[in-house]
């Protein structure tokens, strides 16, 4: 700031701050490398990650480690019950959170009167974004498995995870909304049509490729979640497929097992088999997050 | 809006106006609104029903046990019937050293990316690492655990010296937890970095100060207030993360301020109820609704702050 409001009779003093040309670039080129290596570290740091992780998983990675249940014995286990839980929580979340989700900013950018209550929603939205997700996992302990009676069953993680993801959801399908041009909604509107006849016939159909990239990727962070399924009593070591339809059974998940892993002492699970299980979840991630670009490229190029 | 608004007062006098509202009353639509209000409200209800969820069962506990005692014991311990000696202070002092670690990580490594993508990054560099750092966020948590206790503990172990270090400790966690708040202060201080209007930037090229000069002395302190939500938000996220130290910083709630010893932080102590043995009402389970509710207010507390930071930037620009 005091370079700004230099008067002239400091301007000398200015000048000598400013160092000699040669001092002068020298300081330029180092702060930049500075920013730079700090902004790599955090890069290599995950390069290292992907490829110790890869070293040690890959190699236990086989087919049989994908349709095998979970065993007392390292070389035997498998992840055939986790990998379907994940699927179904995925299938769950996206049934229960994105209607509501795509509800919410339907009714905030469309329809909600600019009055103190939708501010209050507003402002609330941001802050749940900040809650931890373990006390998300607290609430759907105490709200479904006790509450509602659901028990420690596939219904209470889902719908704790949707819970979870909804914030998310709600802000990504605000933003696809607000990017749907005005003169759409005006030109439906001058037509006669009502506010809701554009919102869902106009408005919606455009925002739509949106609202699911922002989806997606708030689903892919819903899989990789891990304390609120344990507060709602993921199991540990189930021997049966888990399937979407069945609500009130037992379940497990990918994050799940390789916290179960991470706790024993041997090497063979500790770093190998759960290496092959993050693997796994990180394969599965990607799968999702590739989807999401395409569908943003996609719409990126049509308008 | 004026467009819209001018009709001239001769023909609003002349004819009967038309009617401006629907013809049919349309009551299917109005029970669409409803329920589309009721979906905004859903996140209303999320936290009330937080709230409501601790309070009510930490009351639970706090008749059990005294609050005072809860808030000021250094004490933690339970019995096999659930009962025992419940004083938080070594999971808040677990807490405070994993994160103050995190974000001395976290604020010059993520404050650093953050000016050099606003500032300095071609393009093509720029469009190379932003991915790279949104890879990183996305990250589980506990793949992030597993790579504090698996990778980074031996590579810890290897400088400083088996004798020095335990196999669970707060420095590894600490560490890789401040690399996963790097993205988040990263992009939040970008945010705030290239919210300051150009005129800025050239006033000060124009007086003859260099890019560094430019940088230090007018862009990072005109976005400061924006920098400082982003530290404030990345704090309160390290405070609530669970599954990084629920895998490496170990299960023992010692009092203690050393990094290369074991402790529990409170979100790894609820963690470990969840699959504990004691059962619902007694003491030592209804204890981590206690340590959850404390553990909401702090960052609960912390992002309401960062929230006022950030209105104060988008204020000025």
């Amino acid at each position: 700031m005091d370079v700004i409001s230099t008067p002239r009779s400091n301007a000398r003093k200015a000048l000598d701050q400013l160092g000699r040309p040669a001092e002068r670039r020298f300081g330029e080129l180092a702060f930049r490398g500075l920013l730079l290596f700090g902004t790599i570290i955090a890069c290599l740091v995950l390069g290292v990650l992907l490829v110790s992780v890869g070293m040690d998983g890959i190699p236990r990675l086989n087919a049989a480690f994908l349709t095998e249940y979970s065993s007392r014995f390292a070389d035997e286990t498998g992840i055939r019950a986790q990998l379907t839980g994940t699927l179904s929580l995925m299938v769950l979340v996206a049934l229960i959170a994105c209607p509501i989700g795509v509800g919410a900013a339907i009714y905030l950018e469309e329809f909600a009167p600019r009055n103190r209550f939708t501010r209050l929603i507003e402002v609330n939205i941001a802050n749940l974004a900040g809650v931890p997700s373990i006390v998300y996992g607290l609430l759907g302990l105490a709200v479904f498995v006790y509450f509602l009676s659901v028990g420690r069953h596939l219904l209470a993680g889902a719908a704790t995870l949707a819970l979870l993801v909804l914030p998310v959801i709600i802000v990504a399908g605000r933003e696809a909304i607000k990017a749907v041009p005005q003169e759409i909604r005006a030109g439906g509107l001058a037509l006669g049509a009502t506010r809701w006849q554009v919102a869902s016939r106009q408005v919606l159909p455009a925002a739509l490729p949106g609202m699911l990239t922002g989806t997606i990727l708030s689903l892919s962070r819903a899989i990789g979640e891990t304390a609120p399924l344990l507060a709602v009593g993921a199991a540990f070591s189930i021997r049966q497929n888990v399937k979407p339809w069945e609500l009130f059974s037992d379940f497990s998940a990918l994050p799940i097992v390789i916290y179960q892993y991470a706790s024993f002492p041997g090497e063979d699970f500790r770093v190998e088999a759960a290496s092959a299980g993050i693997v796994v979840l990180l394969a599965v991630l990607l799968l999702m997050n590739s989807v999401a670009i395409v569908l943003r490229n996609r719409y990126s190029r049509r308008t | 809006m004026s467009a819209t608004t001018t009709t001239s007062p001769q023909t609003a006098a002349r004819d009967e106006p038309p009617s401006l509202t629907s013809s049919s009353p349309r009551y299917g639509e109005k029970v669409i609104l409803g329920a589309l209000a009721v979906c905004g409200g859903i996140s209303i209800l999320t936290t009330v029903g937080i709230v409501i969820v601790l309070a009510v069962e930490s009351s639970v506990f706090f008749r059990q046990s005294s609050i005072v005692e809860f808030l000021t014991g250094t004490q933690l311990s339970s019995n096999l019937g659930g009962g025992g000696t419940f004083g938080v202070l070594p999971l808040v002092t677990a807490t405070l050293v994993i994160t103050v670690i995190a974000m001395v990580v976290a604020a010059p490594l993520g404050l650093a990316a953050a000016i050099y993508l606003s500032e300095y990054a071609p393009e093509r560099v720029r469009s190379l690492l932003k991915p790279i750092l949104e890879i990183l966020a996305g990250i589980p948590t506990v793949v992030l655990g597993l790579f504090a206790l698996n990778y980074v503990t031996p590579f810890l172990t290897e400088i400083i010296g088996q004798e020095n270090i335990f196999f669970f400790n707060m420095l590894s966690p600490g560490l890789v937890m401040g690399i996963m708040i790097v993205p988040t202060v990263a992009s939040l201080s970008e945010d705030a970095l290239s919210a300051v209007p150009r005129g800025l930037r050239e006033s000060s090229f124009g007086l003859g100060a260099t890019k560094r000069k430019t940088t230090l002395k007018v862009v990072v302190p005109a976005a400061l207030s924006g920098i400082v939500a982003a530290v404030l938000l990345g704090f309160g996220r390290a405070i609530g993360e669970t599954m990084i130290v629920a895998v490496a910083a170990g299960a023992l709630p010692d009092l203690t301020f050393n990094p290369l010893k074991p402790a529990q932080p409170m979100t790894g102590y609820i963690v470990q109820r969840f699959s504990g043995e004691s059962p619902r009402g007694t003491p030592a389970y209804q204890s981590i609704f206690a340590v959850g509710a404390l553990l909401f207010v702090m960052t609960f507390s912390i992002n309401l702050y960062a929230r006022k930071f950030v209105e104060r930037y988008r204020e000025m620009y």
